[in-house]
This record gives structure tokens, sequence and C-alpha cells, in this order.
């Protein structure tokens, strides 16, 4: 599955009714796609059960 | 006496001339002369409490005459952080948002338990808007600028806290640390900062202080300093430890994306405290990512709100950040929550078989002010998230951090973090005073 920075900042924006001004769209798809590889590497690590939340 | 009132004065040294009959209104005119003088060209604070400060020291010096005993910082200039509420003064946490705030009506519990015990706060100091950021370049209220070399950057985002420290025009600065804010300008202003145990220092009165990450603590030019004012903040006087400590370096990613400089500072010091086993730090390229998650996460909490209506008046250095930081999906969050809970209880395990942890501060000395990006170790990323490299994983644990400035005469300065359990203050101030001793750590006011 491929993610898409840009078309998650338009369909997250939407749902919590938060304007995105088209000059500042591709700066905050940049950050979306800094954290998501963060996001990736927190995600890829198996927790022991004892630690579930 | 008189040296108390010279910009080398460290606060141990001001409190105890105070106590011994010097005049603390004499203290806090000549502290407010150095900001008359100095503060034009650096832009550390943003806001000067001058009669405020004037007149709690003319209370203080007649509560002496009366016979009251001084407390423990009797007559200590201090700053703090622009988030940080000093009533009388707007809280603006470096923001346009907030520059014509009404001014707040009680001091922040901080300040407060500082003054109890004798400190007088002095005014606001610069930060990147809401700390969002390492440089202190705030469109709003001017770049803050390294009093070692006024082309470079101080750090941030409590780099008006460093910068005043740094050149002596107060002794002491509260600021805040999330993911190195106090730590990072530390280094590169060659001065003491804590991140004191996640939770211990009363955070009430500070704006935006709501999330899980961040935490208040001191910088200083002593580590002696740094040990009274964190006893002061966090109401707890602790012993220094009653046998020698066992301390390492932390090896694997804190040993890789780092210069010259920064390996030669965090060598000095495990030299001369003796130290030559290497630890590994647990997942620390992971910490960092969960930290820097969460910390994004709940640095958007309770601004929904205004970036819906008040958009243009973010720094434009933040407001892409804050947008995006207000998207992130839960899952997210939730993960990196769920690791940094794993994280901290390997850091307890590896806890029982060393006391500290010895490591770099930054990745290199301070940049010029605009570089927008950096290379070390032939990696090249922005800034901001490079020089905090070292200090980032450190964030998300229970544990405290201090950051102590090696001696580099001459030199632009370089710290290293030395890194213990929850509520082991004492220990780094302990190690911390040990490299001053050595000569290894110094924090001569800058020229």
């Amino acid at each position: 599955m491929t993610f898409d920075p840009g078309a998650f900042v338009d369909a997250a924006a939407a749902a919590i009714d938060l304007p995105i001004p088209a000059e500042d769209r591709e700066a905050v798809a940049a950050n979306i796609a800094r954290l998501h590889a963060l996001a990736q590497d927190v995600l890829a690590f198996e927790l022991p059960p004892e630690s579930s939340a | 006496m008189t040296a108390a009132l010279g910009a080398e004065a460290t606060a141990v040294a001001i409190a105890a001339a105070v106590k011994d009959g010097m005049p603390a209104r004499a203290v806090i005119d000549a502290a407010l002369a150095r900001i008359e003088a100095r503060n034009t060209g650096l832009n550390a604070f943003t806001a000067i409490a001058l009669e405020r400060a004037r007149r709690r020291a003319t209370q203080l010096d007649e509560a002496r005459a009366r016979g009251v005993a001084p407390g423990p910082l009797a007559g200590v200039p201090f700053g703090v952080k622009a988030m940080i509420d000093i009533a009388g003064l707007p809280t603006t946490a470096g923001s346009a948002l907030y520059r014509d705030a009404p001014p707040a009506r009680r001091d922040a519990e901080v300040v407060r338990r500082l003054e109890a015990q004798g400190a007088i706060c002095v005014g606001a100091l610069n930060m990147d808007e809401f700390g969002m950021g390492g440089t202190t370049e705030n469109a709003t209220f001017g770049t803050t600028r390294n009093p070692h070399d006024p082309t470079r950057t101080p750090g941030g985002s409590s780099g008006g806290c460093a910068a005043a420290v740094a050149a002596g025009l107060v002794p002491l600065a509260i600021g805040s640390d999330a993911l190195g804010s106090v730590r990072l300008p530390a280094s590169l202003c060659g001065i003491f900062g804590l991140r004191p145990t996640r939770g211990d220092i009363d955070a009430t009165g500070v704006l935006g202080s709501g999330g899980t990450i961040s935490t208040l603590g001191p910088l200083a030019r002593s580590a002696a300093d740094i040990g009274l004012a964190h006893a002061v903040m966090a109401d707890r006087y602790d012993a220094p430890p009653a046998q020698a400590l066992r301390v390492a370096a932390a090896g694997g990613y804190f040993g890789e994306r780092l210069d010259a400089d920064a390996r030669e500072a965090v060598a000095r010091a495990l030299h001369a405290l003796g130290a030559t086993r290497v630890v590994e730090f647990p997942q620390a390229k992971r910490a960092r990512a969960a930290s820097t998650l969460i910390n994004a996460s709940e640095s958007a909490t309770g601004k929904l709100g205004l970036l819906r209506t008040r958009l243009a008046q973010f720094d434009p250095a933040t407001r892409t950040r804050f947008l995006a930081h207000a998207l992130l999906p839960a899952q997210w969050y939730l993960q990196a929550q769920r690791f940094r809970r794993w994280h901290n209880e390997a850091l307890r395990r590896l806890f029982a078989d060393v006391d500290v942890l010895v490591m770099p501060a930054t990745p290199c000395v301070a940049p010029r002010i605009g570089t927008a990006t950096l290379d070390i170790a032939g990696v090249e990323a922005p800034t901001g998230p490079m020089l905090g490299w070292f200090t980032q994983p450190l964030a998300g644990t229970d544990c405290p951090a201090l950051t102590v400035p090696v001696a580099r005469p001459g030199r632009l300065p370089m710290g290293v973090q030395l890194f213990a359990p929850p509520r082991r203050e004492a220990w780094l101030v302990h190690l911390a005073a040990r490299l001053e001793s050595a000569g290894v750590a110094s924090s001569p006011v800058a020229p």
C-alpha cells in the first residue's frame, strides 16, 4: 500500500474541518511524509504483550 | 563581595553575598544595567519586569533589615521562557497570537517557588513560537543570537534563556524541554541545562504545558546553581550519591552521527570520569521517532480553533508544522505512547547495571543563523531535527538529563549529556561538579 501524503492531508483536514491554504499544502504534506516515516518505524516494532495498553 | 554585582557571579555566590549584607537592590540594578547594555544585540529578553524586580529587591532588603533570614536564592536575578506566567506581563509563548494578551494575573508556580526562596524575576526570554523549533528565529520577537558568536544561533527553543545566561545577563533562567529545548541551547551556548525527571516540576501557569513530554528546567553557569535551582523548583533536596557511581558511554546511535568536536567532548568527559565501559541505549532511533510523534500530536492540542480562524498570525516557521500535527492519526500517537512505556521499562533494566550514561548533547557546534540543513558524518538533514539528534531519544523517558559545557577556551561551546534514572538529579549534579573540579567543564561568560 503506497502512502500519498497530499491525499492524506486533504482527507484528514476535511475530517476535522481544518482549511489548508493552497500555498501551505505542499509543506504540510512534506511534514506529514516525515512524520509518516517516523510512525512506520514505531509501528514496525513488536511490543511484548505485557506492554499492551 | 562586589563580585556579586558582576556578570561572572553565579547564583550561589550572589545568594551568599546577599546573605552577608550585599543589598539585593544593588544586585538587581547591576543585572538590569547588563540587560540594558547587551540585550539589543542579543535579543534574549522580550520583556523586562523592571519595576517589579526593583520593588521585590527593595522588599527583600527591608525584610532582611527586620531580621528575616534571606532564602537560599536571595537576590538572584532570573528570567523565564516567554511561555511562563509573570504577573503583570502578557505571556506570549513567542507568538503574535498572544503578543497583545492581557497581563498574567498571577505568577506561574515555578516563579512563585523561586521568588519564595529569594530569587527575583527580571523578565521574559525569547523562544521559538510555542516551543516549536531549535534555533530561536522568531518572526514576531526577532532572532536571538549566540553570545559567543552573534552570527550563530543559540539553539532553541529556550534560546533566549541560554543566551541570557551565557552572556551573564542573569545567572539563572527557567526554560522548558520537550525534545531538547533546554539541553540543546545549553550545549550551543556553553552552559549547564537540566531536563528534570518528568512530572516533578509543577507547570501551573505555563502556556501550552498540557503534554506528556515537556518539562520545565533550569539553565545556569555552574553545577551548584543547577542543583540549587532544581531543589527549589522540585521542592526536593536530595543527598549526593553515597557511593561511587558506575558511569558508562552510550554507544551505537550516540556514537554515529556527530562531528569531531562532539566526539572529543564526550571522550574528555568519559576520561575525566574514569569511564571505559560502553553500553547500548535501547532502541534509540525508535525512541526518537516515538518522542517526536508524541510531541507533534500534543503540540497541536488546543490549537485547532486558532489554526482554523487565525492561521495567518502563526509564525511562518511553525504554521505548516502545526497544521500537519493537527492531522496526525490517533494510532500513531497511541502506538508511540505504548512504545514509550516499553522503553522506560527497558531503561529501568539498563539502570540496574549502570548509574549514569554519558552521551553527546549536540552533533556539532552552533551553526550560523539561517542555516537550513546540516551535513554531519555524511548525512544531510534540516537544522532543527539534526541539532536535536541526541536530545530527542531521551525526551519520552522519565529520566533526568543534564547538559554539561566542556571547557574549550577559544573555541565555540560544546556540551555533553549526563543521563540518570528518575529522581537522580543529584547524581548528575555531583558528576558535573566533578567535571568542573577537574577543569573539564566550565562556563565562562561570553565576552
